[in-house]
């Protein structure tokens, strides 16, 4: 019974909340929707925060809250990573480190201190006080906290979002690890699809409190009939691992199962996975494979389904050889000249592609 | 000249007894206040509010009457084998933590309130018990509040005067506190004597709040978020 479930049903004035899912404990699952979608009370809920009127919170053989009983969170074995990092200003990094740690019975530590510090690059930080700190070194610290009572369960409730945008990109990679190293199941509060991208397996959809959807993350996100999309942003994340480099172009090789992409040259050990996003409107579509285009990218690709964005443009799902899914933005009067149908096959030419890790 | 130092004495146990009192019975009142919800909460906080408006003749005269032999407080204590309360120094202290609650009710709710959930819901995920987040993160946090909070209680009760009057008397080294004994002076025209505690006591005040000022500035620097 590994695995995650939680049914929340609660009515907070005239918001419903009605939501039940239940996830393989392990990896990433994200919690997406816009903001008044009710992730947030969900994970809330979750963590024993709020008490919904009807609730079922199980991870593995573990009951935190049934018809009959009702854990309160700290008697929950989880660690909450909240929008700001909260930590206690009157506790030096350390302390705050310390804090949750010494609540946990020596036993049951399954985490090294020295280890967490590594993961997340704070030990210069430790005797500093908190407030002396940046707002991504507070939230690496507060992560780490938090992954110091060596939960069963981690909840990040949008981790990211009271950062700015370079701040971000200094700690995505410190997530991506704590994904890769500790195996710890987390669920990820957010409502940016690049950031699940990066981060989670799987994702579940909520929409004004409902559950719209949930399956694996590359999926949902190339979904058309989602409000994932994006429309006009809409990208796609495609899985690979790390060629070859050349060096005398300067490019990375990514293999994706018998083809391959390039992107810019990237210090990374050959074999690694690495995942790919491939935004729509930098994908074009050829009936054959064209040898005298500037474009290194050519994938043999299936035509899916289409989507109208506007009067002018689409977007087409594509299926690659490896069963991987694309999109790609072209205009309406092009498909309709293409006579782009369901199940043609066709080349897509891939302008720029972006390595995510 | 032949000093008497009785009235000081007891004036400092009489406030450090309350203090300490209060700081036990206001703090479960003000977190009550400062988390609650519920509908009648502003009632209450003007029933604690209400000494700070009060003559204090009014909340003596009435403690008086619940007190006296056939009062309901007066019957109950009895019944308890501890006697009545007026004039003696324990019926003092019973008026004292009544005059002074707001002062220490009011600082200790608005510490808490300034803290919002956020800090013990952190702690509540960190495995904190709710007794264990009040004692490791609440009373931190809320020191200025705490301090403010013991240093108006001490001060006000020692500048009682209208509440010990009418409950208390004036009996030496039972209920003659400060305040009365300077009236007593004043009374006789021992004016010596009068100004010696009159001027103690300004000087006692502004020592007092000053180092509250200024203890309470260097924390809220030191902790700016």
């Amino acid at each position: 019974m590994s695995e995650i479930e939680v049914r929340i049903s609660n009515q907070l004035g005239d918001f419903d909340l009605d939501v039940a899912f239940s996830v393989p404990a392990q990896g990433v699952t994200a919690l997406f929707g816009s903001s008044g979608s009710g992730k947030t009370s969900v994970l809330r809920a979750i963590a024993g925060l709020e008490r919904p009127s009807q609730g079922l919170v199980r991870i593995n053989d573990e009951v935190w809250q049934d018809q009959r009983r009702f854990l309160p969170p700290h008697r929950r074995a989880l660690g909450y990573v909240f929008q700001e990092a909260s930590l206690f200003p009157h506790l030096s990094v350390r302390r705050n480190l310390e804090y949750g740690m010494r609540r946990v019975a020596e036993q049951a530590r399954l985490i090294a201190f020295h280890d967490v510090v590594e993961l997340l690059g704070i030990a210069g930080l430790l005797k500093r006080e908190t407030h002396k700190l940046s707002g991504g070194e507070r939230q690496r610290v507060a992560i780490a906290r938090a992954l110091l009572t060596s939960p069963r369960l981690l909840l990040m409730d949008e981790p990211l979002s009271a950062l700015d945008h370079r701040a971000k990109q200094l700690i995505l990679p410190y997530l991506e690890s704590l994904h890769d190293e500790l195996g710890i199941p987390s669920i990820y509060v957010s409502h940016d699809p690049n950031e699940v991208a990066r981060l989670a397996d799987r994702m579940v959809l909520l929409d004004q409190g409902k559950v719209i959807a949930s399956g694996e993350a590359a999926n949902l996100l190339t979904r058309l009939d989602l409000p994932l999309s994006g429309y006009g942003d809409a990208s796609a994340f495609l899985e690979g691992t790390v060629s070859s480099h050349d060096n005398s172009y300067h490019l990375t090789w990514i293999s994706l199962q018998g083809n391959r992409v390039a992107v810019p040259r990237e210090d990374l050990p050959v074999g690694r996975h690495a995942r790919v996003q491939i935004q729509a409107r930098d994908v074009s579509l050829a009936i054959h494979a064209h040898s005298d285009t500037s474009i290194l990218n050519i994938l043999p690709a299936r035509v899916i389904d289409t989507h109208d964005i506007n009067p002018t443009q689409m977007l087409v799902r594509l299926e690659l050889e490896d069963g991987q899914t694309l999109l790609s933005r072209i205009t309406r009067r092009s498909a309709m000249g293409m006579g782009i149908h369901e199940g043609m096959m066709l080349y897509a030419q891939v302008k720029s592609v972006a390595l995510l890790a | 000249m032949d000093f008497d130092w009785q009235p000081v004495w007891l004036t400092l146990k009489l406030a450090g007894t309350t203090t300490v009192l209060l700081l036990i019975i206001g703090t479960p009142i003000a977190w009550w206040l400062a988390r609650t919800q519920v509908w009648y909460k502003q009632a209450l906080a003007a029933v604690v509010a209400l000494p700070l408006v009060l003559p204090p003749t009014v909340l003596g005269f009435y403690l008086l009457i619940m007190l006296a032999p056939d009062g309901p407080v007066g019957q109950l204590t009895q019944a308890m084998g501890i006697g009545t309360l007026p004039f003696t120094f324990e019926g003092l202290v019973f008026a004292s933590v009544l005059y002074s609650l707001p002062f220490v009710v009011q600082p200790l709710q608005n510490a808490f309130e300034a803290l919002g959930p956020r800090p013990m819901e952190v702690a509540s995920t960190l495995r904190a018990s709710p007794w264990d987040r009040f004692v490791t993160i609440v009373i931190p946090l809320a020191r200025p509040g705490f301090l403010t909070a013991a240093v108006l209680c001490f001060a006000h009760t020692i500048g009682e005067f209208g509440v010990v009057l009418m409950i208390g008397g004036n009996i030496p080294g039972e209920t003659k506190v400060l305040s009365v004994a300077i009236y007593d002076h004043v009374e006789s025209l021992e004016y010596d004597q009068a100004h010696l505690l009159a001027a103690g006591m300004l000087a006692f005040s502004f020592l007092v709040l000053m180092t509250l000022y200024l203890v309470n500035g260097r924390y809220t620097r030191s902790h700016r978020p």
